[in-house]
């Protein structure tokens, strides 16, 4: 009998297995379901959380407030050059009438403010830049440089610039927790990782266990250790292939309804959109997961059963 | 074919499974071993099964030391031996077909054959139409004869048969020791244990009988000497 054949006929006894012992590969395909819920909704979790956090970091800027005669082509040529730099993502011009534009709808509602702009006569707001950096550690510098000058550049006269606010104790607490979230993260996924390889690991051993007088049969009429583990090993296949089936398309409601409960909090992370356009990537994942907990468990559980006296 | 060469299972130091036992048993014997529970008959089978491994001594078939087999040796000598037990030990997940044609798959005979020689064996111990039968479905005279059947389909040089019939009405009982009978006149080596009387002195054959890891009897037309 051929390589093929012999092939053949493990996954044939292999299926045969999954499919007559019914309980049994129900109580295996829940385990390995379960581990690999979490597998899933650690990588699900990892990309909410850094859209969660990236939104936050968009929110983070400098913002460099020119002296009232400053001129605005002058700004308008500091922009343009700030937009060559390397560490700045992205530089947004605010006119002195943009600005009063701004504070008179943040003020609305306060009646007494308005009316003491309103006597002023003139706009006593100035001109700014809002800058926002390609990433968190860059802010320091950059407020550094336009404080000092550095970033500026001598064809600018002194007083040019009023003031530059960095938010920095903001930008270094931000920059604190972002990096603290993601070791956390990074963590946590590690060890759901192991206990869910773990999980899957005793149900299967549990499940050889049950069979182990089918293995001493076995045994007896002769069979080689490979002719053994085989068809367990392609049990182990089956559960992860199944169990990954059923992931897959229970994530579907449950993002749906992330997404509609969350969306609007959390500075619109679509949860559900980006399951949908990864679902072939996390759908392989998790089968190469499934099938590899299995693969290994069987492996590992069927061994001490092999060795002869 | 069989030597035991004194053969000792120790367990401490007043506890002997087989205490010395030596024994040769020839091609083509139809040999029962008789005793009491706990007379050594199931530690000596276990012995030439390589199930367990002797204080001291050697077990020889066919002039080889069977307790030096590496693994794989193991798996090809096992492959020349039919067993037979008093609790059947069928796949339960499997047909009387598929427990048969089992012991012809793990040894790598392809389907053809496997088509070809199964419905004999199943004539042989009567059982043709119940070869789509589970173990469940099928009592405990017919499911000892599928354990028969499967033992026997690769032509096995040696047959071991442990209380074949322990679990067995009188009828049942006579039809499993007939089974074995035909088997053993088509040439195979039989070894049964039993401590069932009728099935001894029914045989007419040779009866060793055994008494707390030794052998106290050895007839070559036996009747049973214990009690």
């Amino acid at each position: 009998m051929n390589f093929f054949e012999s092939i053949q006929r493990v996954f044939k006894w292999g299926t045969i297995g999954f499919l007559r012992n019914g309980t049994v590969s129900f109580s295996a395909v829940l385990v390995t379901t379960i581990a690999l819920f979490m597998i899933c909704s650690t990588m699900l979790a990892n990309f909410f959380l850094n859209g969660t956090l990236r939104s936050l970091e968009d929110k983070l800027d400098i913002n460099v407030y020119f002296s009232v005669d400053a001129k605005e082509v002058d700004i308008l040529a500091l922009k343009a050059k700030l937009d060559r730099s390397q560490e700045i993502a992205k530089t947004e011009y605010v006119s002195k009438e943009q600005a009063l534009e701004e504070f008179n709808v943040r003020h609305k509602d306060d009646e007494l403010t308005i009316q003491a702009l309103e006597l002023l006569g003139t706009n006593p707001l100035s001109a700014r830049l809002n800058i926002q950096a390609t990433s968190l550690d860059k802010y320091e510098g950059i407020a550094n440089g336009l404080s000092s000058g550095s970033l500026v550049g001598a064809e600018f006269k002194d007083g040019f610039i009023d003031k530059v606010s960095d938010n920095r104790l903001v930008i270094q607490r931000m920059n604190n927790l972002i990096n603290g979230v993601r070791r956390a993260g990074s963590i946590l996924a590690i060890v759901l990782l192991s206990i869910s390889f773990l999980i899957i690991f005793n149900t299967i051993r549990l499940v050889i266990y049950i069979s182990k007088n089918e293995i001493s049969v076995m045994k007896l009429v002769g069979a080689g250790n490979a002719t053994i583990q085989g068809p367990f090993i392609v049990e182990g296949i089956m559960y992860g292939v199944v169990a990954t089936i059923i992931t897959t398309i229970s994530f579907f409601p449950i993002t749906l309804y992330i997404k509609n409960h969350t969306q609007d909090l959390y500075g619109g992370i679509d949860l559900y959109s980006y399951y949908i356009g990864h679902f072939f990537q996390i759908f392989f994942i998790l089968l190469g997961a499934g099938i590899l907990l299995g693969c290994l468990s069987s492996l590992l559980a069927v061994h001490k059963y092999l060795k002869n006296i | 074919m069989i030597f035991f060469d004194k053969v000792t299972k120790k367990y401490s130091d007043d506890s002997f499974g087989l205490n010395e036992v030596t024994l040769s048993i020839q091609p083509g014997e139809f040999v029962s071993i008789v005793g009491h529970s706990g007379a050594g008959k199931t530690t000596l089978l276990k012995m030439l099964l390589i199930e367990d491994r002797p204080t001291s001594g050697n077990v020889f078939f066919e002039s080889v030391d069977i307790h030096n087999l590496r693994s794989r040796e193991i798996t090809m000598y096992r492959r020349r031996i039919g067993t037979v037990f008093q609790d059947f030990r069928l796949l339960p997940d499997r047909t009387t077909y598929e427990n048969i044609a089992f012991a012809m798959e793990v040894i790598g005979r392809p389907d053809s054959e496997i088509e070809n020689d199964v419905p004999h064996v199943l004539d042989l111990v009567d059982l043709s139409t119940k070869a789509w039968h589970f173990p469940h479905e099928l009592s405990g005279g017919e499911r000892q004869r599928v354990a028969i059947a499967r033992a026997i389909i690769n032509q096995p040089d040696l047959l071991i048969a442990d209380e074949p019939t322990g679990n067995l009405d009188p009828v049942n009982t006579y039809e499993i020791v007939q089974v074995l009978k035909r088997i053993n006149d088509m040439g195979t080596t039989v070894l049964l244990t039993t401590h069932n009387k009728g099935v001894i002195d029914s045989l007419e054959r040779r009866v060793i009988t055994m008494k707390q890891g030794t052998i106290i009897g050895d007839d070559p037309k036996g009747k049973t000497t214990m009690m």
